[in-house]
């Protein structure tokens, strides 16, 4: 057991935001804390963090109480990846992960042979190797971003903690950093549990979900809090539902148009996805219905719609037809 | 590109990059040091300094007396002061994470300056005498009233940083207290006389000639005092460069830590303006100057060419000021703006992105 709590309350004097969580995190597994804005996860990870006193119960890292661990034993046992960009100045790559090594260096912070180790070690696992003599400013969000966990595993904590560490990534680099998140904990056998709002990547990765929402944390592997609905209810929210056949979350629209769609394999599929996206509700009978019709390289599209038959060479095509014909794509 | 891969070439050329500019930089001192002692009204030839300064006696007697008297000690001081207010500015750079952050930036010269001000301009006009002549820079009276002045602001600062969770708070109290001493320095001459007010601006130009032998060993001593402990926390002030959290989160004792920077640049810059007046400019622009040389925000090499070159380019300053050859001496802190504004613009004009440009 790496962390755990115990009866914890967090918030503020005036503001209690969640009480009597009782906690627990393993080694090697990688946590996801979700919930939506303003539901407390900053909260919760600053109190895990001991920035910030709990309300109440404690936090114990290791055994020990972090409100009571000095900043240098803390350090040793817990790594900070924060949301905001650090400016940092010059420092190379490889100086800014060697300040990691912060809480075991004498007052010159010389790197003794052990500390180069961890150093190049830490570099290496989050795969910035190329990257370890450059400056900092130079490099992207991303490779900053992985740089910012080398610097936090160079630590050598027994747990890490990281804010929302995609928030300000592109979609390709987000992945990247969960899945690399995920396999460090596997590997280096720490526990790590971070905050985050992409549920998706959240729902791939994770190997428990922390849901915080209302005042309550569910925790579970995130298929059991699919199952059991927590997930669709936390994160209910008007005009927007989660599709527990397809683990992702649909904007609802009112009043949609039943088309009918013939023809399958992925074409279908993707036609359907377009006819959604225009407001119609594809059903298995219906007037105006839309074929498939698959040729040897490519599909052509025909169009039954309000009487009048019509053949197109893209999706594209007929959508924008069916939205230049029907007052219901517009209205929708 | 990251061509360089392995570990020893990189680490050789860094430190070797290092090294070269702290060599320079020192032989730069030796150079501005030895010129600052040759030149003047009088020319004095090397060979004659050196002598003088073993201990022998110069080809003309009234040389003896220029050097040992006047120049060294004003050398001396200026050196010092210069590598006090650049540590001093690169201190507060990087606690408050502001490129634009120098050592008055607490407002312990508006502190000084009220002391001196109230001794200059009210004993005045209460009739008290204590001076006697008009250039009183290096009195007693005005070292003691600068001096309490700065650390009267020093106190307020420190009581306030140990309650205070975020750095920029201090910051905004240190400007308010900039407007509030101004102010009533502006009160104070509006009701003052014109000898006074002229012997007020006289302290205000800032000189290096004021320390006399017998102030040297306090005032050097405790310059040295502050310098070693800047050093002495270059391991938080490299943590620092990320910010107060990561720094916390990497084992900073944060409070201790901000309180040793706050000590040393307080120390540092309080002494200077209690012997030197309030001399502008150094403390903003040499931290810039060194970073952009060594090109690294690293505290361990970055305190010591900040200490280096500020003192090369408090003598050059003060042997400007001087006008060599010339029977004039300019205030020395319209030179020092003079060679530190240009800088700044340059700083702030060359610079992509001015957050990359500075410690934060």
């Amino acid at each position: 057991m790496i962390l755990e709590t115990h009866d914890l309350s967090i918030g503020y004097t005036k503001k209690t935001i969640a009480s009597r969580l009782n906690l627990t995190l393993q080694a090697g597994e990688l946590v996801c804390l979700l919930g939506q804005n303003g539901a407390g996860k900053s909260t919760l990870i600053r109190t895990l963090a001991g920035m910030q006193p709990p309300l109440n119960g404690r936090v114990l890292l290791n055994g020990d109480d972090v409100r009571r661990l000095d900043a240098r034993a803390l350090a040793r046992r817990l790594g900070v990846v924060l949301t905001e960009r650090a400016d940092v100045g010059m420092l190379s790559v490889h100086d800014l992960v060697a300040l990691g090594r912060y809480p075991y260096t004498d007052w010159m912070s010389r790197l003794q042979p052990e500390d180069k180790r961890a150093v190049n070690r830490a570099i290496e696992s989050v795969g910035a190797s190329e990257l370890a003599y450059r400056p900092v400013s130079e490099l992207s969000d991303g490779e900053r971003q992985k740089v910012m966990i080398a610097r936090a595993l160079a630590q050598e904590p027994a747990l890490m903690i990281l804010d929302e560490p995609t928030a300000f990534l592109d979609l390709p680099r987000r992945a990247e950093i969960m899945f690399l998140l995920r396999d460090l904990a596997r590997e280096s056998g720490r526990a790590i549990l971070l905050s985050t709002h992409d549920l998706d990547l959240a729902l791939r990765t994770a190997d428990r979900v922390w849901l915080l929402a209302n005042g309550t944390l569910t925790d579970g592997a995130p298929e059991d809090l699919v199952l059991s609905g927590a997930f669709a209810s936390a994160f209910q929210s008007e005009g927007v539902s989660f599709n527990i056949s397809e683990g992702a979350f649909h904007v609802q629209r009112p009043q949609r148009t039943p088309i009918c769609l013939s023809g399958d394999g992925v074409t279908r599929l993707w036609m359907a996805r377009a006819l959604e996206r225009a407001g119609f509700e594809v059903v298995d009978s219906a007037v105006d219905r839309v074929e498939i019709i698959t040729q040897t390289d490519s599909a052509r599209f025909r169009l039954h719609y309000a009487g009048v038959l019509t053949e197109y060479e893209s999706i594209y095509a007929l959508i924008a037809a069916l939205r230049d014909n029907s007052g219901v794509v517009q209205t929708s | 590109m990251g061509e360089i891969t392995l570990e020893r070439p990189y680490s050789a050329g860094v430190w070797s990059r290092r090294r070269t500019v702290l060599i320079a930089l020192s032989m730069g001192l030796v150079a501005a040091f030895a010129a600052s002692l040759a030149l003047g009204s009088v020319s004095i030839p090397l060979n004659n300094i050196v002598t003088i300064l073993m201990g022998g006696e110069g080809a003309r007697a009234s040389w003896t007396t220029i050097v040992m008297n006047f120049r060294l000690p004003k050398a001396i001081t200026a050196a010092l002061a210069g590598a006090a207010l650049s540590v001093s500015g690169l201190l507060m750079q990087t606690l408050f994470r502001n490129p634009l952050a120098d050592p008055y930036v607490l407002g312990i010269s508006s502190g000084a300056s009220l002391g001196v001000a109230l001794v200059v301009l009210v004993t005045a006009s209460a009739g008290v005498s204590l001076f006697s002549g008009l250039t009183l820079v290096g009195d007693v009276g005005l070292i003691t009233a600068a001096s309490i002045g700065a650390a009267a602001v020093m106190a307020i600062i420190a009581i306030i940083a140990r309650r205070v969770r975020h750095t920029m708070t201090l910051l905004i109290l240190g400007l308010m207290i900039g407007y509030m001493t101004g102010s009533l320095v502006s009160i104070l001459i509006h009701f003052s006389i014109p000898d006074r007010i002229q012997t007020y601006i006289n302290w205000t130009f800032g000189t290096f000639g004021g320390v006399t032998w017998s102030q040297m060993p306090l005032f050097s001593a405790v310059i040295l005092i502050g310098l070693l402990t800047a050093y002495w926390v270059a391991k938080p002030l490299n943590a620092f460069l990320l910010g107060e959290t990561y720094a916390r989160s990497m084992g900073v004792d944060v409070r201790r830590a901000r309180i040793g920077i706050l000590a040393a640049s307080s120390i540092l810059a309080g002494v200077v303006t209690a012997f030197c007046g309030p001399i502008g400019f150094l403390g903003v622009a040499v931290p810039h100057l060194c970073r952009i040389l060594l090109r690294t925000s690293d505290h361990r090499v970055a305190l010591p060419a900040a200490a280096l070159m500020g003192a090369s380019l408090a003598l050059i300053a003060d042997m400007i000021a001087q006008v060599p050859g010339g029977q004039v001496i300019l205030p020395l802190n319209a030179i020092t703006a003079l060679i530190g504004a240009p800088v700044v613009v340059w700083v702030i004009l060359s610079r992509r992105n001015l957050r990359e440009s500075f410690s934060a």
